[in-house]
């Protein structure tokens, strides 16, 4: 009975919203806001969209023009690009290659995060404020300091140029930003619901599995979109741990490879850019809307 | 169904704050027990310890026969309903109620059995597959009283589950919430810190105060005998008149007025104190005062003169047919069989 209300009122909104003069100032009054934000819209596109353009452009052009005065006649477009980039011999293990990297590194550190955020927000032991805040101070650690000490405790180990490596690699890097990230969202679930579970009998894991979890999809998505996109675009990571071996190497080092050491064949570089992108765009577009209720989710209560 | 006993139960979150001192009550079974007072009394942490939710500092909790001290929450074999109503946000009303009896690993078809009745008890039948949010506050406060219905608990806590409805709500709610409490047969413990619930809910009420109890009885006999200065104040609306007197041979002297007290006291200095309602447009064997009213307020059933008795400020409850403006001088009897006074130093009740 309740539900059916608001669906008598919004029609009778609607109407007076588009004919009072008040509905027309409001209008008028969010317009800045509206310019603003399709200006920076368009700030953020024109070089992707350059990107696109030029992918498309013949080297001879490519070398001597800007990507603009492709817009206008005479139009001189060319599929060379692409083809030489998928015609590349091992991108089909490429791809896979970035799959086998990928799926892992975002799998095990949002799982390892979401254990250690649920103990850091919601169980008590002794020195927990202290190894958060350690752990939250490693994110400001560069990446770059850790290369050869962590390269050559794996050698030793036997990691380097396995798939086990990067993965602990990446969970390593990844786990501060993912522990933060899930401790401030659980740490704003209200406590009443932990003692209603408590007194009902549920035990940690029972909380953590059945109420903790399906509460927090928002954030596990978001992170899950975080963590996949920066591994899969990652070039650095995978080229120290894993070199540049073709049974091994990821989309970014096979790619990074078309480029000549003297820089020709840069050309190949804006389609294989597209070519790379497929899959985080795939990934980003069937997450978005969790990834834009998960940006906003420790700060704001929803 | 069971007794609860508090057994010199102390609460301390640091050495030396103690949010519950010494505390004593004994609960019968299936009695109706509200715990009032003001908040940061204790109150909930009194009701929260019995949950186990806190630890308790020193003393012990019986439920029953049994010391729960050491007794994890799942095990103290009771149900609480909480303010904010807990509700699992993600869960259908029924799994909601299913929850607790999941937890206990119980066949399917007990868990489907209990829920329906609960379901029926509380008018929730056609709301089962929904989530809460889809609910009204009403609602809402329902499931959380069936999730705790569905565990047949020995004893139900309540932890001010009414002040998150509005005023209407919350009255029918009230007179629900004690039908509810006859046809269950379980002992109730009730926090609050409205007075006008704990005097019509309860069948006691203890009143607490800076993590001490303060008084515990039925409505009545705390509303007819507040042990102290406290209690009078803070049961009944509006509050009960406070002057401060001299005693001599048997004659309380305020600034306004005299009168000569029933009984012999020990006290040479106190406070008298006497409910609005004891201030009549009758006259009453001449113990009468003069009262020189500055606001009138007409509530149909009832009127209330706010004035001044000599230097005291004094509220009267008269016949709403009497005739006063403000401004007006007007001489109410004072009933002598409801005069209360408190000693000036322990503020208890010597009369």
């Amino acid at each position: 009975m309740s539900v059916a209300r608001p669906e008598v009122a919004a029609p009778v909104e609607v109407v007076a919203a588009r004919s009072t003069p008040r509905a027309i100032a409001d209008w008028l009054g969010s317009l800045p806001l509206h310019v603003a934000i399709i200006g920076l819209t368009i700030a953020w596109i024109v070089p992707t969209l350059g990107l696109l353009v030029s992918s498309f452009r013949p080297l001879s052009e490519f070398a001597t023009s800007g990507w603009w005065t492709a817009l206008s006649p005479p139009f001189n477009f060319t599929l060379d690009n692409y083809r030489h980039v998928l015609d590349t011999s091992n991108l089909g293990q490429s791809f896979f290659n970035s799959f086998m990297i990928s799926i892992p590194a975002t799998v095990i550190p949002t799982t390892v995060a979401a254990f250690a955020a649920y103990s850091f927000s919601w169980m008590r032991f002794w020195g927990r404020d202290w190894i958060f805040l350690a752990m939250v101070a490693l994110l400001a650690v560069p990446l770059q300091v850790t290369f050869i000490p962590v390269l050559s405790l794996f050698i030793k180990l036997g990691l380097n140029a396995t798939f086990l490596g990067v993965w602990l690699a990446h969970t390593g890097y990844g786990l501060p930003f993912a522990i933060y990230l899930l401790a401030n969202f659980f740490r704003a679930l209200p406590a009443d619901l932990f003692e209603s579970a408590e007194i009902d009998g549920a035990g940690t894991l029972t909380v953590f599995f059945r109420i903790v979890l399906p509460l927090s999809v928002p954030a596990l998505a978001s992170l899950v979109i975080f963590q996949f996109l920066w591994v899969w675009n990652d070039l650095l990571v995978a080229l120290i741990y894993l070199g540049g071996t073709p049974e091994v190497a990821p989309l970014t080092v096979t790619l990074a490879n078309l480029v000549g050491s003297l820089g020709q064949g840069y050309q190949y570089l804006t389609a294989a850019a597209f070519v790379s992108m497929i899959v985080p765009l795939i990934v980003f577009f069937s997450l978005q809307r969790y990834f834009v209720r998960g940006i906003l989710a420790g700060s704001v209560k929803g | 169904m069971a007794s609860v006993t508090y057994d010199h139960v102390v609460k301390r979150y640091t050495p030396d704050v103690a949010a519950v001192r010494d505390f004593n009550v004994e609960i019968a079974d299936k009695e109706f027990m509200v715990l009032v007072g003001p908040s940061g009394c204790g109150k909930s942490t009194a009701l929260r310890m019995l949950a186990g939710l806190e630890t308790i500092t020193e003393g012990k909790i019986r439920i029953g026969e049994r010391v729960v001290n050491g007794v994890a929450a799942k095990d103290r074999d009771i149900a609480m309903v909480f303010q904010s109503y807990a509700l699992y946000p993600h869960m259908s009303v029924y799994d909601n109620m299913a929850f607790p009896l999941q937890m206990k690993r119980m066949p399917k078809a007990e868990i489907e059995k209990r829920v329906k009745q609960a379901s029926g008890i509380l008018g929730l039948d056609n709301f089962l597959k929904r989530k809460p949010r889809a609910l009204s506050g009403g609602q809402r406060q329902r499931v959380a009283l069936g999730r705790a219905i569905v565990r047949h608990p020995q004893v139900f806590l309540l932890d001010e589950p009414l002040s998150n409805l509005d005023a209407k709500l919350r009255a029918q709610t009230r007179i629900e919430l004690q039908k509810l409490h006859r046809e269950l047969e379980t002992t109730f413990i009730y926090v609050t810190h409205d007075q006008v619930e704990a005097m019509t809910m309860g069948d006691r009420i203890a009143i607490m105060y800076d993590g001490v109890l303060q008084q515990v009885g039925t409505p009545d006999e705390i509303y007819d005998h507040p042990a102290n200065l406290f209690v009078a104040g803070f049961i009944g609306s509006p509050t009960m008149n406070f002057v401060p007197v001299t005693v001599q041979n048997g004659t309380a002297k305020a600034s306004g007025f005299e009168v000569a007290l029933p009984q012999p006291v020990e006290s040479r200095k106190g406070t008298l104190g006497f409910r609005p309602e004891a201030l009549t447009d009758r006259d009453l064997n001449g113990s009468a005062v003069d009262m020189s009213v500055d606001v009138v307020e007409r509530l149909g059933s009832d009127q209330f003169l706010y004035g001044q008795v000599g230097g005291d400020t004094v509220t009267a409850r008269v016949d709403p047919r009497m005739k006063v403006t403000p401004g007006d001088r007007v001489r109410l009897g004072l009933d002598l069989r409801s005069l209360h006074l408190f000693d000036a130093e322990t503020d208890r009740a010597v009369l």
